[in-house]
């Protein structure tokens, strides 16, 4: 894997978005080339509003992508399982995820695959640990009979699917889970450790999220910086190339 | 929304690199108009999965709503009080011409005339949709001749009337047809002014106080039979005094009816009224400050001798006055300039000073879903504004019908 890290949130950020750009770049995408971004399910789209609406308002409304090509998972769908299952289909369809941008849970998990999630599951309905719903209690004013219980999400084994992958990890809360993920054993319970089984594993992580591990580890991925900084040297951009 | 198949397939036009006013905050957000009225660019996306067919850049501009004028009594010449043979035309000549100031919707005023020029006139001034031909007519305001005679200002004494006598009948009488009207400024110190304010509002016309040496109490009692607003507040009303604040009072009463806004109008041309009363007006009761230019024939013609219904009025660069006396009468400032003028005299946020002249007026006439607003749904009705609150263009149901000459190098 790579551990990258960064000083604080923003740089952290900031590095994260270079690098995706460099790599859509890189991929040379055209008419019939689609790079396939994959994200993590946010909040359930149970909630009327707020699942579209955060991808809308913080992602698709500051691009120029055609609405046709944004697959987000309905969780209003009249059939769940058949929901999942067209979405895994949809994926197939586009080639595969070039590269899965997600988060990672206080309790380890990625997307909503709770501790104790299969590692080779794929996309289905998921019912939220506590961890997770008080995670994310913030979102519905506090109030936690308000927050959804369960969730549509993509599999451990979905997101191994992809071709590469990137968690994102800051914040000191989320230390001891990154710990587990890449110190520890692969353990279902602990999601994200499936990924040490990836060929090509990002970790983007702020100096907080590193609080929980060994000196010897962030000493030597700290050395390796420059290397790394290389993955984000300003490439050209499609445009400028025609 | 017409006809569901035929709206779906409409264009969609995106206004980007702009700020909006929206919520009270002005943000970088890009504005979504079809068939006229502003669209939420979400649903769009994932429910229709459209993009815009057009998009145009606004230059970095501020995007407000379009600017309200509830009392103007003409413009370049035109008199909405004189019984022209054409009042058609004047009023329309006047909506084309304010485009440049960044009004999209007025409410032309008829100061106090003999029931002969109202019979005559109103019938011709119908609400109309605002569009490249000029600014939407939201409805007529009349401002007399049920006022006080102490403090009729310019009005002229020998066409003022009481109603003591057949309440609201006689303000049909006098009137002929209230259809077109939507403001309606009485004194409520006038006999039977509660009964007329409660057949007024019944109807859905505003009534304002003004041109009134009412106290507070009557005041009070007048909000509470239906009154909403002041006319141009301070202006041809009793001072304010700390033992009766009088009508000025009513900004910070504690008797309005609760869920009730008592909005007021303020002439900011610098000469109505001195800066410091403008802020403490505005400090007390901010969300009821509505700009009104107050404007008379005079605007936008030079100095110089003109009318105003059965008044001669003189013009000297910002003021005018009834000729041959001290007694103001209604203004020459256009409402962008009102606008600047209200927003260095009181300090206030751009936003602020944006709402006064458009939200506010339009909350008045319960007009806010529809006009005052960028909420989605909302007629695309808007500004585009430089830093200074310069107008650099003007647009209605989302055309653009004027644009500021671009300075040649």
């Amino acid at each position: 894997m790579r551990l990258v890290i960064l000083d604080n949130y923003d740089l952290a950020s900031e590095w994260a978005a270079k690098y995706i750009c460099n790599r859509i770049i890189q991929f040379k995408p055209g008419q019939d080339r689609y790079f396939t971004l994959g994200l993590p399910t946010g909040l359930p789209r149970n909630h009327p509003e707020s699942y579209h609406s955060y991808m809308w308002n913080n992602f698709f409304k500051h691009i120029d992508i055609d609405p046709s090509n944004a697959h987000i998972l309905d969780g209003n769908a009249t059939d769940l399982q058949a929901e999942c299952d067209a979405f895994e289909k949809k994926i197939k369809e586009a080639g595969g995820i070039d590269l899965f941008v997600g988060g990672i849970g206080p309790d380890g998990h990625i997307a909503f695959n709770e501790p104790g999630s299969s590692l080779v599951s794929r996309t289905r309905l998921k019912t939220l640990a506590m961890d997770t719903i008080l995670a994310n209690a913030k979102y519905f004013d506090g109030d936690l009979s308000k927050v959804p219980t369960m969730a549509l999400t993509v599999g451990v084994g979905t997101v191994m699917d992809a071709r590469e992958v990137m968690i994102l990890i800051t914040g000191a809360h989320k230390a001891f889970a990154l710990y587990k993920a890449i110190e520890e054993g692969v353990n279902h319970m602990w999601t994200v450790s499936a990924f040490q089984q990836h060929p090509r594993t990002i970790f983007v992580c702020d100096e907080d999220a590193t609080l929980e591990l060994r000196v010897k580890t962030v000493k030597y991925f700290k050395g390796l910086m420059h290397v790394h900084n290389k993955l984000v040297d300003p490439l050209y951009s499609m445009k400028e190339g025609n | 929304m017409r006809g569901g198949q035929d709206s779906v397939r409409a264009p969609v036009l995106r206004f980007t690199n702009c700020r909006l006013l929206r919520a009270g905050k002005l943000l970088r957000e890009d504005l979504w108009v079809r068939e006229g009225r502003i669209l939420d660019p979400e649903k769009l996306f994932f429910d229709e999965q459209r993009l815009a067919d057009q998009q145009r850049d606004c230059g970095g501009c501020i995007l407000a709503p379009g600017f309200i004028d509830v009392q103007i009594n003409g413009g370049f010449g035109v008199d909405f009080s004189q019984a022209t043979e054409d009042v058609g035309s004047g009023v329309a000549l006047v909506a084309q011409k304010i485009l440049a100031h960044g009004v999209t919707s007025f409410c032309p005023t008829l100061v106090t005339s003999p029931p002969e020029v109202y019979h005559k006139v109103l019938p011709h001034i119908p609400v109309k949709r605002g569009g490249p031909h000029g600014a939407g007519v939201l409805g007529v305001h009349l401002e007399g001749p049920f006022i006080s005679q102490q403090k009729r200002g310019a009005h002229p004494e020998a066409h003022l009337r009481s109603f003591e006598a057949n309440a609201f009948k006689d303000v049909l009488a006098t009137y002929g047809c209230l259809d077109n009207v939507c403001i309606l400024t009485l004194a409520p110190e006038l006999d039977r002014s509660h009964e007329v304010i409660r057949e007024l509002t019944a109807l859905g016309i505003r009534v304002s106080l003004g041109h009134s040496v009412a106290d507070l109490q009557m005041a009070e009692k007048a909000v509470q039979s239906g009154a909403t607003f002041i006319t141009h507040l301070f202006n041809a009303m009793l001072p304010f005094h700390h033992r009766d604040p009088g009508i000025v009072g009513l900004l910070t009463s504690d008797q309005v009816p609760a869920g009730r806004c008592v909005f007021y109008g303020m002439i900011a041309d610098g000469i109505h009224t001195n800066p410091a009363a403008l802020r403490i007006a505005h400090r007390a009761h901010p969300q009821g400050l509505v700009l009104v230019t107050d404007a008379i024939p005079a605007l936008g013609l030079g100095n110089g001798r003109h009318t105003l219904g059965q008044q001669v009025v003189e013009v000297d660069e910002l003021s005018a006055y009834v000729a041959g006396t001290t007694t103001l009468c209604g203004s020459i400032a256009p409402m962008d300039v009102c606008v600047r003028n209200f927003l260095e005299a009181t300090g206030c946020s751009l936003e602020s000073a944006l709402e006064a002249a458009s939200l506010h007026p339009a909350q008045l006439l319960g007009l806010e879903e529809c006009k005052g607003t960028l909420d989605f749904g909302a007629d695309a009705d808007f500004v585009l504004l430089d830093d200074a609150l310069h107008v650099q263009a003007t647009y209605i149901s989302g055309e653009l019908v004027w644009q500021a000459e671009v300075a040649r190098p």
